[in-house]
């Protein structure tokens, strides 16, 4: 799969409310409730309002967080944007 | 007076909500709901004196009409989303591009399917973008499913498998069967761009779209939606452009709609009180059919004149087929029952 | 229609049509005690109707309509005429409703404090509700709560509570037959009879409450208390509206707000003298 670049939904369309180790999310765009666990709001988080492929995401939640090392984030974090995108959450830019 | 002619004449301004007596609003509400225009009506005497309880009600419909039309435009965003990567253009039809373009009549207006119109060029293309970004066949017989694809004028539904929504993708605006073939590519073509970055039709092909939707393409039910869409619509166009009206007969022709364009401003006329300019303020005994159907609803909101119904059911689809097509149709639908 | 009558149940004013007078008489005496005010306009329209004229008649079978319908629902015998009016006035709550989150939930009050039970039917949560209602509880409703988006109150919705199969002597034991309407047996839904509310908890039905517990119980087995998460209660309450999606944002802060404000737990227990305890226990540490 190509590294395809996405840019996150602007902040002011979304709410973000932890419960317990649950996120919830209201897209106020689409009136949708996301349930999130980790890393998905850490992406967002990450992506802030820049264009990010899954390897500026890698790198920003490498800086941030501990990844354990093991392995390539990559392929990991591809997928989730993928589903961040069907969400409507991130969009190709 | 009856709660749909009462409902028609609060619409049309022509009677003033504050003299309603209390328990006539049950079936103006009723009716209201019956005809999806209850949060119209709520926008429509938004400010005018109601009794507290119809006051709280209309309140409650106008917020969920905004949520509903904020989902209802998510689903064009998403559209949108997905035929963007093989940049297949769409332009939006009747509720969303209402929405879309901000007009006066999607104030409160319940918008069901995303309806768009794509090239009959793009037409595999988009299906494919569609399937691969959610969406799905909402499970039909091999009949349906032929019937839609030879016969009408959009493929069979999808349905968003995540988020349940359906899109019509359509590449006319009448079934191909129907014995007027409106200019497809002209709608496209001209189409023009909203403020958010959709596409919609001209006002003129629009309101002709609008027309046919209401008299061409169905057997009129949810009529009174689709009438006070046209009556809206052409007032608002009229007063941005003095010379709609005129444009708009020269378009209608063009889409073989003259008939339908012209009925429905008529009908526009005589219940919402639709100003016409001359040349098109004529009288048609006929249209007495059409009202009476228009208004078939008790003041339960329940169905009224089923004869008529039925009458009007028929039409619509010999309007859509050629007769041994239809015979046929109704065979099969018939067996299958 | 031929017949008609008005009920006020919490804030949802009905209109009730009907092509027979049984419906309507009976209706009339459940809701002889519930406030009423002819000159409110409805909110809610409901048709018990024949599908077919001679049906008035000939093996009478009563058809539900009204603003909202579920389509292809089948007809009852007109001996369920009340079961038919009961079904008709939930749909129009469920679907048509918007000032509230509606919540597919019993709820009982005591010092201006709500309990709030949530489940399947079989649940046990209408009995359990049925049953603290006569024990010194507020009965607050055995179908719907309805929580306030601006405050995050309860809110009652208190119709007639309908008791099924085992509970319906449970219940009848403990109250004055007046109170009781008549058996529906062998319906769809089993057995059914229907309790009026005490006169208190109908006098109070406009008075909100503040939630102080949230409970999904579960009849049968030992009897178990479990805490729930935030999460886990978020969600379970998202199934259990039915408007939570056409709320939007104010939904979703109510929700949010009320997992957050008020505990919640699931329970088991085997016995109807078990839960009363288990909700008792609960309720006294949560308000404590």
């Amino acid at each position: 799969m190509a590294d395809r670049v996405y840019r996150a939904a602007p902040p002011e369309t979304l709410r973000i409310e932890a419960l317990g180790d649950l996120t919830v999310l209201f897209d106020r765009r689409s009136m949708q409730t996301h349930l999130m666990i980790q890393p998905m709001p850490e992406i967002l988080a990450a992506m802030a309002d820049d264009r990010c492929n899954a390897a500026t995401v890698a790198e920003r939640l490498a800086a941030r967080f501990d990844l354990g090392g093991e392995g390539d984030p990559m392929p990991l974090i591809a997928e989730r944007l993928a589903e961040l995108a069907a969400m409507g959450l991130v969009a190709e830019a | 007076m009856s709660a749909i002619r009462t409902l028609v004449d609060l619409l049309a301004g022509r009677r003033e909500a504050a003299a309603l007596a209390p328990r006539e609003w049950d079936g103006v509400i009723s009716v209201a709901r019956a005809e999806a225009m209850l949060a119209t009506l709520a926008h429509r005497l938004e400010g005018a004196a109601l009794p507290p309880a119809v006051a709280a009600l209309f309140a409650d419909q106008r917020a969920a009409a905004a949520v509903a039309q904020a989902q209802s435009m998510w689903e064009a965003e998403m559209a949108r989303r997905a035929l963007a990567s093989e940049r297949i253009e769409f332009v939006l039809l009747k509720g969303t591009a209402y929405a879309a373009a901000g007009l006066s009549c999607a104030e409160g207006r319940q918008i069901g399917d995303l309806d768009i119109l794509v090239l009959v060029s793009d037409i595999g293309r988009a299906e494919n973008e569609l399937l691969e970004a959610g969406w799905e066949w909402v499970k039909s017989d091999p009949y349906d499913d032929a019937y839609y694809r030879e016969h009408m004028h959009e493929l069979p539904p999808l349905i968003h498998k995540a988020r349940d929504r359906m899109i019509d993708v359509h590449h006319t605006i009448l079934p191909q069967t129907h014995r007027i073939a409106p200019d497809a590519l002209s709608l496209v073509s001209d189409a023009v761009t909203t403020e958010n970055g959709f596409a919609v039709l001209c006002p003129t092909d629009m309101a002709c779209h609008c027309a046919a939707h209401l008299l061409a393409d169905g057997d009129l039910q949810g009529g009174l939606r689709n009438l006070w869409d046209f009556h809206s619509l052409t007032r608002d166009f009229a007063a941005a452009d003095p010379g709609f009206w005129g444009k708009l007969d020269a378009r209608a022709d063009r889409h073989g709609l003259h008939a339908p364009v012209h009925r429905a401003a008529r009908l526009a006329r005589d219940l919402y009180g639709s100003a016409l300019p001359s040349g098109w303020d004529r009288h048609d005994p006929a249209d007495l059919w059409f009202k009476r159907r228009l208004l078939a609803r008790d003041d339960w909101g329940h169905a009224t004149h089923f004869a008529l119904q039925q009458a009007f059911y028929i039409r619509s689809h010999w309007l859509r087929m050629p007769p041994l097509m239809l015979s046929r149709h109704l065979w099969t639908k018939w067996r299958k029952r | 229609m031929r017949h008609s009558t008005r009920i006020a149940v919490g804030p949802v004013q009905f209109r009730i049509g009907s092509d027979w007078r049984a419906p309507v008489a009976v209706l009339d005496r459940l809701y002889a005690g519930y406030p009423r005010d002819d000159t409110r306009p409805a909110d809610a329209t409901v048709r018990l109707f024949a599908a077919r004229p001679w049906r008035r008649w000939l093996r009478p079978s009563v058809q539900i309509g009204g603003d909202f319908v579920i389509p292809d629902a089948l007809p009852l015998p007109l001996s369920m005429g009340l079961l038919a009016a009961e079904m008709g006035m939930n749909l129009q709550v469920a679907l048509g409703w918007r000032r509230h989150l509606l919540l597919h939930a019993s709820a009982v009050a005591r010092d201006g404090r709500a309990v709030i039970m949530s489940g399947e039917s079989g649940s046990g949560k209408s009995t359990l509700a049925a049953l603290l209602g006569e024990d010194g509880w507020r009965l607050m409703g055995d179908e719907f709560t309805l929580i306030d988006p601006a405050g995050g109150d309860a809110l009652a919705f208190p119709r007639a509570v309908s008791l099924k199969n085992a509970a319906i002597a449970e219940v009848a034991a403990r109250v004055d037959t007046a109170r009781l309407g008549p058996l529906l047996a062998g319906t769809p839904k089993g057995d059914i009879r229907h309790l009026i509310p005490r006169a208190d908890a109908i006098a109070a039905m406009h008075e909100p409450a503040r939630p102080a517990l949230l409970l999904f119980p579960r009849f049968g087995g030992e009897a178990a208390i479990e805490p729930m998460g935030e999460g886990e209660a978020f969600v379970r309450l998202t199934e259990a509206s039915t408007n939570y999606v056409a709320l939007g944002e104010p939904g979703f802060a109510a929700l949010t707000r009320l997992v957050r404000e008020t505990p919640a737990f699931g329970i088991s227990y085997p016995d109807s003298t078990t839960g009363l305890a288990l909700v008792e226990q609960l309720f006294a540490e949560a308000v404590r």
